[in-house]
């Protein structure tokens, strides 16, 4: 009985693709409002964090609340080289490493938020990452050197459309890729079982390692992409109501599930736009959206479900029972 | 011929409770031996100990030679030692075929940025992963349940699930932790004929915690009782049966001969 994995259908690729190009052309023609791309470029960037909060959140089980902290040290990491350290001439071409860069450097705190978590869990690892955020948060608004509380300027817009498109389907391709493979099986392992899993020679703490590691760098990729596109950066912008914002867009599309992260995210962001008549009680909005989802759909949109174009699929060879979809 | 695995002076305490006192055992290679006692006699704390669930502060546990007191447990797994649970441990919102193939997990051979990159090599070593676990549950009876999440499966089939989650590594050494809890009489019958064919199948040496004693009597070629944390007798298993201080670990003083029976008809 021979199996094998189907690769993903052409057409997908083709309408990857395609996404692509739109987003390359329409911000230079005039077919849509800037105002639209703006708000588009925002949806992909909510779409890479509440990817990448899903990770530990959802397919791991834990209990991250503080990822904005992530975020944040791309962002500064990502504007302070471009600003201060690499020469202008060179910024556009080197936009891409600026993002890794940024991403790196969150990848590293993530590292740090990795060790407690061998030993806590739930409640006890929330406040880990709680603290980590208020750190975070509070170092940047001690630093003198780069803004304090005053904030952070001079980053050129380099942020498009099409760099935020290209960033949210790496975001999806790779964590995809890890989802449907024995690391991600043995991340979700974790939250299913942890004692199980190490029984079932899993080694969870490389997994647990590599999960905030993958983590932190996207949350500081889109960190960096918030910065080149709002070209101002402070303290605030990365406080524990942002990341409540990224909570909501998790547990709104669904736990354990990449469809539900794009599907929550694109959701969220639209809403707070629309209600932007309310003025400041439109930030009623997302810890009130928390608080009904978790009492009258916990699951989300698309919790633990996921779209058929991610899945892998598995075919069994001939003489066999039947064809069966991988999960 | 060295044994498989040698327990050496293992004594543990949950608190002020002493669970197990200096025991001792070793076991062949190719052997099936079974470990009984009343409940609470330290059975489970000992698996737990062998497989680095708990931590070993007295006495040493050596496998195919070497020291794995100090292993953590995915290590020793890994190094040919799997185990099923008394209850069923099993990743319920995964599918079937996702928990048999997490069995695997030390013995795939791609790194994380192979998976990630969905390299040549991590096809290939995806693809022979898939099909051996396919081919388990082939032997199991659960192909048409793959893609099913476990935890929606009936008892007989979560349990052999966790069987075939435990032999996809290969192991050596094979614990069973009451496999025939729950199970009627025609179950227990083809449970014991299963254990039996997967040893010689799997070339698996066994350790076999069970109540039933037809299970018992039927499967182990020797058999250590332990009670209060104690071995109280150790030998074959007709000889066992016999033995006063096991026949009083179970039933207590001056009633054996009536309650025997009862006995081997299997309770918990």
């Amino acid at each position: 009985m021979t199996i094998w994995n189907k690769r993903q259908p052409l057409f997908i690729w083709l309408g990857a693709a395609l996404v692509l190009a739109a987003a390359w052309v329409l911000p230079a023609s005039d077919a849509l409002n800037p105002y639209i791309i703006q708000i588009l470029m925002y949806v992909g960037i909510n779409m890479i964090l509440t990817l990448s909060l899903n990770l530990v959140n959802g397919y791991m089980g834990e209990f991250s609340v503080g990822h904005a902290g992530f975020m944040g040290i791309g962002a500064y990491i990502s504007a302070i080289i471009m600003v201060a350290v690499l020469p202008r001439a060179w910024a556009v071409w080197l936009f891409p490493g600026v993002l890794v860069a940024g991403g790196l450097a969150a990848a590293g705190a993530g590292l740090l938020v990795a060790y407690p978590s061998f030993r806590t869990r739930g409640d006890y690892l929330a406040i880990v990452t709680l603290a980590f955020n208020m750190i975070v948060k509070s170092v940047l608004e001690n630093l003198e050197v780069v803004g304090g509380p005053r904030g952070y300027l001079g980053m050129p817009r380099l942020t498009t459309l099409f760099w935020v498109v290209v960033w949210v389907m790496l975001t999806l391709l790779v964590l995809r890729n890890l989802v449907y493979s024995n690391f991600g099986r043995g991340i979700m392992a974790i939250r299913e079982d942890e004692v199980a899993a190490n029984l079932t020679s899993v080694d969870t703490r490389r997994l647990k390692i590599y999960a905030f590691l993958l983590s932190a760098f996207f949350a500081g990729v889109a960190g960096g992409l918030f910065a080149h596109l709002l070209q101002f950066i402070n303290p605030r912008s990365f406080s524990i109501l942002k990341s409540t914002d990224m909570l909501v867009m998790v547990y709104l599309g669904g736990v354990g599930s990449l469809t539900g992260s794009l599907l929550g995210a694109a959701i969220f962001t639209v809403l707070l736009e629309l209600l932007r008549p309310l003025g400041l009680w439109r930030w009623v909005v997302g810890p009130l959206m928390l608080v009904l989802l978790m009492i009258f759909r916990p699951q989300g949109l698309m919790g633990f479900k996921e779209s058929r174009w991610f899945k892998p699929e598995i075919i069994l060879g001939r003489g066999s029972p039947g064809v069966g979809r991988g999960t | 011929m060295q044994p498989i695995l040698e327990v050496i002076e293992l004594s543990h305490n949950f608190g002020g409770l002493r669970a197990l006192n200096d025991f001792s055992m070793a076991i062949g290679p190719g052997e099936l031996v079974g470990l009984i006692g009343p409940n609470g006699a330290g059975k489970t704390t000992v698996f737990n100990l062998i497989t680095g669930v708990f931590r070993i502060s007295q006495g040493r546990i050596q496998f195919a030679g070497e020291d794995i007191s100090a292993w953590p447990s995915h290590r020793i797994t890994a190094a040919g030692i799997a185990r099923t649970f008394q209850n069923i441990r099993l990743f319920k919102q995964l599918s079937v075929l996702d928990n048999v193939r997490l069995g695997a997990f030390a013995r795939h051979r791609y790194g994380l940025f192979e998976a990630l990159t969905r390299s040549r090599r991590f096809s290939s070593e995806e693809d022979r992963l898939t099909n051996r676990a396919f081919e388990l549950l082939e032997r199991f009876n659960l192909t048409h349940y793959a893609d099913v999440p476990a935890t929606t499966l009936p008892y007989g089939e979560q349990r052999r699930i966790e069987m075939a989650r435990a032999l996809i590594s290969r192991p050596r050494l094979l614990l069973l932790d009451e496999p025939a809890a729950g199970m009627n009489h025609g179950e227990t019958a083809d449970l014991i004929r299963l254990i039996r064919e997967l040893k010689d199948e799997f070339s698996l040496t066994i350790l076999l915690i069970e109540h039933q004693m037809r299970v018992v009597m039927n499967l182990c070629e020797r058999v250590t009782v332990l009670d209060f944390g104690e071995t109280i007798a150790a030998g074959p298993p007709l000889e066992i049966h016999h033995h006063p201080a096991v026949l009083e670990a179970y039933l207590g003083r001056d009633d054996a001969l009536a309650g025997e029976k009862e006995e081997v008809e299997g309770n918990n």
